[in-house]
């Protein structure tokens, strides 16, 4: 399994670095790879008694480890990610424009097979937490694809940052889980729940994180965003697998923490509010891919309801139904694709007659359709009649039936959200101004008011596409063969989730409700009018999270704007004032330590050159020329490396005077560019001030060093080092043998901050040319081509990327 | 920078080399005396100041190795390559390694593992120096000081 999901990672990467010149290459080996994966899983976990574990150390120190268990439902979830990954890889094939996106896109792609293979193989939080975050960075970046377009950009921030928000929740109720019960093994957590008002807090973190990733209420709004993304990707990652995380997620909590009143109201309450929140929105919608976006926020509050509450019969009904909307609404966005990719438009209001034109392509979309809309004999419609069936029969009070409502209200509004898209996108419609109105605005076909089928959509387009549809009706038609095969994924999750499915229930309430459901649904589809115009509500959830978002942004800039003056001086005041307040409290905590055992000098050498150095001190602080001044701090330096000598370190003596000379040359060329005085004194900063600060600075670490020197307690380490220099590490200098072998990772540390530091220096002296002479610049660079790119990316940076 | 002068030419021209060969000297020196890679990347780095201060900069940019960026990233692999490679045979971050090897007329040499993490100091050293001297030497508009002045 391990070996799987690195397999997927490792032909990402490939792809990604050498599929340039024939991405299709990449795609067509993208497809076998989920097929095998597909097929490898099936013989290791279909119809074997005990799951397939695997486990990696990781850090033994935490308890961590990355785990894997192949058990009945991992075996579904992996079919789902894989058979329909590779489906929609073949039909992107033919979607594409075979560009740079596209290699980008094949590449990612299957990096997120690999994240989402992985998060469904967790046995442990932990691990699914890594892959829920890989899963995270792919949409990212996937629906960002096109990055020249703003609004995808945009959208794929806003996705990153709410599902990244839900991620660190996931992450704080996973360690919480961690030191409460001392793992974070589903199985373990299962076998001694942890219980009390920190795991209560833990579950609800948890749940957050699931309700984020899944695009459940008050989270929903990043997904219909989600769709500035290629058709493949929101087929793919928003609407059959990666929104399905939180689902997956919620699965294998809820056995545990079903029972908890705050779980399963938060479940109810939540899913229940995005159902209909969903598919009122989805009413509204005249862009076929966005009410299929919102369909799908409404789906997923359904799942939630059902896979959370944590009942035997309504955890078999979610997972039954996982499957179902996995599969028509992957067919249903292709479908919208396919459409797309003919006629240039997906707004409901400019297709009409389209059912004459592409007769095929309208059977199918209707069939993966009346699925969504729950009629018989397809997928849908038994997998609703059992979760209404379950709800029903659930014992768990009041908050049962507040799901059974929120269920029924929304299924009408799936029906009606159905009828809606079918009929938009198919039926023949008269003319209306608005949408002639809106036509001429966006100036899409040049003749008639209504778009044309441009071109007939390859096998490769319908393909995929059709196995889906397909796959609606057989599993409707053979409802009770598909759901044996679900027994096994339910009963891993809950022992007594086991059912079944049936094509006819025969007539009970369940079947009732259906009817009068769809009955309702329909006629509302039909009396809600194609050509309304699109509805932005006043408080919506996005407008919210835009106002925090920009709100956070902006205060932040506030905050730098009065911390970070750009001052030097204040800089250096601030920092020298903390310096000498922190020192003085050191040393008034033991005033006079090591002034007994002070000498004032050991020889006459040390005496004359500690003189020459204060007075070269003094006479930098007088000087008035920074020329003069750097050579003068030099002096001082170099007065310190003799005293070093003086006392037998010649190892730091050398460094010192090597270090000096340079220091020297360096000051020299930063001064050349530099007024030759130092300016006037700033306003805020009186003389008076800065000598204050500066003499409390000197005579507090003079004093710190003599206490420090008489402070120690402990035998020396150089005692220790020296016994062991030569044994150890074979040289005789301890000073080196301590800097590249016993302390060496330090120096290992400082060699990486120098290389950072001088690249630091080279950008900022770069851009600090550019800045000054900006019209100069802009000659140079044309005959530099290097600079024109950076400063192309600086200005891309700098203005949010919107180039005309 | 125009004005050259005959006598910082020809030392650079004469103690380029010995400078180097010093700084090479007293970087492996260091294991058993004052010495090491960072003292010897710094000595060549004066070596570079020389050069510098007689021919401007663009003496040292026409040289193929001195090139910061390769030196600073040579210096990091080799010391970071020198530390992990202990790890891959299950001793602890840079456990150093002694091997004793009989060269002929010279006799008995011993090697230090650790010796070569200091070269990869050596390196990173000089290419920082490198950095910073060719960043800050290099300036196509004139001083601002000049500027003020006329």
């Amino acid at each position: 399994m391990t070996a799987l999901v690195l397999a997927h990672f490792v032909v990402a990467v490939v792809v990604l670095a050498s599929a340039r010149a024939r991405p299709v290459i990449g795609a067509v080996v993208g497809c076998v790879l989920f097929a095998a994966t597909a097929v490898t899983i099936g013989i290791l976990g279909i119809g074997v008694d005990r799951s397939r574990v695997e486990t990696w150390r990781w850090i033994d120190d935490l308890g961590l480890q990355m785990a894997f268990r192949l058990d009945g439902f991992a075996v579904m979830m992996v079919l789902i990610v894989s058979v329909i990954g590779a489906l929609v890889l073949a039909y992107s094939i033919a979607y594409f424009d075979h560009d740079e996106t596209f290699v980008r896109f094949v590449g990612l792609f299957v990096a997120f097979a690999g994240s989402m293979t992985g998060l469904v193989l967790s046995s442990d939080l932990f691990t699914m937490f890594v892959f829920w975050e890989l899963t995270s960075v792919c949409s990212f970046l996937l629906i960002g694809l096109n990055d020249r377009s703003a609004q995808a950009r945009t959208a794929a921030l806003r996705a990153l940052v709410v599902t990244g928000g839900g991620g660190l929740c996931l992450l704080a109720g996973v360690a919480l889980f961690q030191v409460l019960a001392g793992t974070s093994s589903f199985a373990e957590l299962a076998a001694d729940p942890p219980a009390g008002t920190t795991a209560t807090v833990a579950a609800v973190l948890v749940l957050v994180g699931a309700f984020t990733k899944s695009a459940q209420f008050p989270f929903h709004f990043w997904l219909p965003g989600a769709m500035a993304a290629p058709t493949p990707v929101s087929a793919y990652l928003h609407s059959a697998t990666m929104v399905k995380a939180g689902i997956v997620l919620m699965a294998r909590m809820s056995p545990i923490f079903g029972d908890l009143d705050v779980w399963r109201w938060m479940v109810v309450l939540c899913g229940g509010t995005t159902m209909i929140l969903g598919g009122a929105r989805a009413m509204r919608q005249v862009d076929a891919k966005l009410l299929l976006a919102f369909s799908t926020v409404s789906q997923l509050g359904f799942l939630t309801m059902l896979v959370g509450l944590g009942v035997p019969g309504a955890t078999y009904a979610g997972v039954a139904h996982l499957v179902a909307h996995a599969v028509f609404k992957a067919g249903l966005f292709l479908g919208v694709g396919v459409i797309d990719h003919s006629t240039g438009t997906r707004d409901i209001r400019k297709l009409s007659g389209l059912w004459r034109e592409m007769p095929a392509v309208a059977a199918l979309m209707c069939l993966a359709g009346a699925s969504m809309a729950g009629l018989i004999p397809l997928f849908g419609f038994a997998t609703k009649e059992k979760a209404l069936v379950a709800l029903l029969d659930a014992d768990v009070g009041s908050v049962g039936w507040v799901a059974l409502g929120f269920v029924t209200v929304g299924s009408v509004l799936s029906a009606a959200y159905t009828v809606r898209l079918l009929r938009g996108l198919f039926a023949t419609k008269p003319t209306t101004r608005d949408s002639a109105q809106g036509h001429m605005a966006q100036g899409h076909m040049a003749q008639g008011h209504m778009a044309q089928v441009r071109h007939e959509p390859g096998s490769l387009l319908v393909g995929p596409m059709a196995s889906f549809a397909v796959a609606s009706l057989a599993g409707g038609l053979a409802a009770g063969v598909a759901g044996r095969w679900l027994v096994a994924a339910a009963t891993s999750l809950d022992l007594a989730a086991a059912s079944k499915l049936a094509l006819w229930p025969g007539i009970n309430t369940a079947l009732g409700i259906s009817v009068a459901v769809v009955a309702v649904g329909a006629v509302i589809g039909w009396r809600v009018p194609v050509t309304a115009p699109p509805h932005h509500p006043a408080v919506s959830g996005e407008r919210i999270f835009q106002h925090t978002f920009d709100g956070l942004v902006e205060g932040s800039k506030r905050i730098t704007v009065v911390t970070q003056s750009g001052s030097l001086l204040a800089y250096l005041a601030v920092v020298m004032s903390v310096v000498a307040a922190v020192l003085a409290v050191a040393i008034f905590t033991d005033p006079g330590a090591g002034l007994r055992d002070l000498v004032v000098a050991d020889s006459p050498v040390q005496l004359a050159v500690s003189i020459v150095a204060i007075v070269f001190a003094f006479a930098v602080v007088l000087a008035r020329d920074r020329f003069v001044s750097a050579l003068l701090i030099g002096g001082v330096g170099f007065g310190c490396a003799v005293i070093f000598a003086t006392f037998g370190a010649p190892d730091l003596a050398l460094t010192q005077v090597l270090v000096e000379t340079l220091s020297i040359v360096v000051f020299l060329l930063v001064l050349r560019q530099m007024p030759r005085r130092f300016a006037a004194d700033p306003t805020w900063a009186p003389q008076a001030i800065r000598i204050a600060i500066s003499t409390a600075v000197g005579v507090s670490v003079a004093m710190f060093a003599v206490m420090v020197s008489g402070a120690r307690s402990a035998p020396s380490v150089g005692e220790v080092y020296g016994e062991l220099s030569l044994p150890e590490a074979g040289g005789n200098n301890i000073v080196n043998v301590i800097l590249v072998d016993f302390r060496g990772v330090d120096t290992l540390g400082e060699i990486t901050v120098l290389a950072v530091a001088a690249l630091g220096v080279t950008n900022l002296v770069r851009m600090a040319l550019r800045h000054r002479k900006p019209a100069e610049a802009s000659d140079s660079e044309t005959a530099q081509p290097d600079r024109a790119d950076d400063a192309g990316s600086a200005d891309r940076s700098s203005v949010g990327g919107q180039r005309p | 920078m125009s004005r050259r002068s005959v006598i910082l030419d020809e030392a650079d021209r004469w103690l380029f080399p010995v400078i180097v060969m010093v700084s090479v000297y007293v970087t492996f020196r260091g294991h058993n005396a004052p010495g090491g890679g960072f003292a010897g990347g710094l000595i060549t780095g004066c070596a570079f100041v020389l050069r510098f201060l007689a021919g401007s900069d663009l003496r040292i940019r026409r040289s193929v190795i001195a090139r910061p960026d390769r030196l600073i990233g040579a210096g990091l692999l080799l010391a970071v390559a020198t530390a992990l490679t202990p790890v891959l045979f299950g001793d602890s971050l840079l456990e150093s390694n002694i091997w004793k090897l009989q060269v002929p007329l010279i006799g008995e040499v011993k090697v230090v593992s650790s010796a070569i993490f200091d070269l990869g100091v050596y390196f990173l050293v000089i290419g920082v120096v490198l950095a910073i001297l060719l960043a800050l030497g290099t300036d196509p508009s004139e001083p601002v000081e000049e500027r003020e002045a006329t």
